[in-house]
């Protein structure tokens, strides 16, 4: 068993960062999916993850989501614990009430996008501020229709998904995600579904959000000349670790590691 | 005699067993529906005592023969002090045995939903039962739908067992005439031809609407 001592209930501090990663192992079985993760990001930061497939880069995502448990280490959000919780002076593994309430202050957005096909656009905006934040229907409304405006979808806010291209459910995905206000934001592969010709009007909407926003966001793409245009920061994940990390220009341009060097010239050959 | 003499003379007796059959069909659906979801939805459930309840209440009623089970609870049961109407042990009993095979409906239906469907109500922060409420029941039903059109038309017809109990209902008014009239030919197929119609005209246009307007709710139409 780990020594939960090590952990502190939470951080202070002048430098907390929005998410930090601390010393977290995930593995299913024998196979060690990530192993010893240490990963701090700070508020406002764009951090893009990429890595061959198998390199434990969505599960990233998907354990500060909370989708995932994690074996080892802990994860904290905005200085709180996320997947654990004080109990008699330490941290032992969050129950599910605890969970809800902490990962509500993320924000996630899927590949698949998977809105619910039984909403329109903006229902599926308005259900997470009405049914979860109890927000009244007149407030989630305007709120969403006000980020439906800002992804470019409000003239389809009264359509059903199944009427809506790839792009256009992403960017209502994207909306329904910021509706709940969340801290820090996640991005999955949201492209990699799409047709080439919209992947534009995803990345745009992403663009805006890095421009505009001063809101905490981990990608993970496959899109190296987005991630180099908007990230803060790439962390080149490895067989569950990262093997390098650094701005976009010095990952991208000069990387040092014959593992990101040999990844990225692979992306390359193969654009 | 001809066969409208037949049919005239006894439509009074038919019209009365028909309305007996769909009271029947009425209740026992309700009922089968009702254990169906609260089944199917235990068979979901984490824990293991819940579980193993509603796996316990499907085995014994889809495993045992629905006749037996009629007699059980018309005969037997009144030796252990519970006694029920011939007209209530009847939609019971039926709706009892069709509530088992509509659980595994209900549960398949579930587990259709996508998993993407899942994860986004959970990333939203939602508690699970409203997520199961709001979000994955109504793409589950749409999804059960044209099995559960399969299961009401099983349901009428296994409610003509319940003339063996001696409910008043169609098929009872057909052995009731056959034995007055001899006319086996005319009372059965009168009766063959009513459950046709009631199979065929009501009860599927009825879970085809169903399916439409669902269909539309979900915007797949």
């Amino acid at each position: 068993m780990e020594d939960m001592s090590q952990y502190p209930l939470e951080l202070s501090g002048p430098d907390v960062p929005m998410v930090r990663f601390m010393n977290v192992t995930k593995s299913y079985g024998a196979l060690t999916v990530l192993d010893n993760l240490n990963l701090d990001v700070s508020e406002g930061e764009m951090v893009t993850v990429i890595g061959p497939s198998g390199s434990g880069k969505t599960t990233v995502l998907r354990m500060l989501m909370t989708l995932e448990t994690i074996n080892g280490g802990v994860i904290y959000v905005d200085g709180q614990p996320l997947t654990h919780m004080a109990k008699n002076g330490v941290l032992v593994p969050a129950d599910a009430k605890y969970l809800r309430r902490a990962r509500s202050s993320i924000g996630m957005c899927f590949q698949h996008f998977n809105l619910f096909p039984h909403m329109t656009a903006l229902q599926n905006c308005m259900e997470g501020p009405v049914q979860v934040l109890g927000l009244p229907k007149a407030e989630a409304r305007d709120r969403s229709e006000e980020l439906l405006s800002m992804v470019g979808m409000i003239d389809k806010k009264d359509q059903h998904p199944s009427r809506l291209s790839g792009g256009q459910q992403q960017r209502v995905a994207i909306a329904r995600a910021l509706a709940m206000r969340p801290k820090v934001m996640l991005f999955d592969e949201v492209t990699s579904a799409l047709d080439p010709e919209v992947i534009g009007e995803v990345t745009g909407v992403i663009r805006k959000l890095v421009a505009e926003h001063n809101l905490t966001m981990l990608m993970v793409t496959h899109q190296m000349g987005f991630a180099r245009d908007i990230s803060d920061r790439v962390c080149f994940f490895y067989q569950g670790k990262i093997e390098e990390q650094g701005p976009p220009e010095g990952l991208f341009g000069n990387p040092q590691r014959e593992r990101t060097q040999q990844f990225l010239s692979a992306v390359k050959a193969a654009d | 005699m001809s066969y409208w003499e037949f049919l005239a003379q006894n439509a009074p007796r038919y019209l009365d067993g028909t309305l007996v059959t769909i009271a029947q069909f009425f209740l026992s659906a309700m009922l089968a529906i009702l254990l169906a979801l609260t089944a199917g939805l235990m068979k979901l459930s984490r824990n293991v005592a819940v579980r193993w309840t509603a796996g316990v209440y499907i085995e014994i009623f889809r495993g045992t023969s629905l006749l037996i089970q009629l007699y059980w609870i018309f005969f037997v049961l009144p030796l252990f002090g519970l006694t029920l109407d011939k007209f209530y042990a009847g939609f019971v009993a039926v709706g009892l045995n069709l509530g088992a095979y509509g659980a595994e409906l209900v549960r398949g239906g579930i587990q259709s939903v996508p998993k993407g469907q899942w994860e986004a109500a959970y990333a939203i922060s939602m508690s699970p039962a409203k997520r199961m409420y709001r979000i994955i029941l109504p793409q589950a039903l749409l999804n059960m739908l044209p099995p559960w059109g399969n299961l009401m038309i099983e349901l009428l017809k296994a409610t003509a067992l319940v003339s063996l109990i001696s409910v008043t209902d169609l098929m009872f008014e057909a052995k009731q005439i056959n034995g007055s009239t001899f006319l086996s030919a005319q009372a059965f197929g009168t009766a063959l031809i009513i459950y046709y119609i009631l199979a065929r005209l009501i009860v599927t246009p009825f879970m085809r609407w169903l399916e439409r307007i669902m269909a539309r709710k979900l915007g797949r139409a």
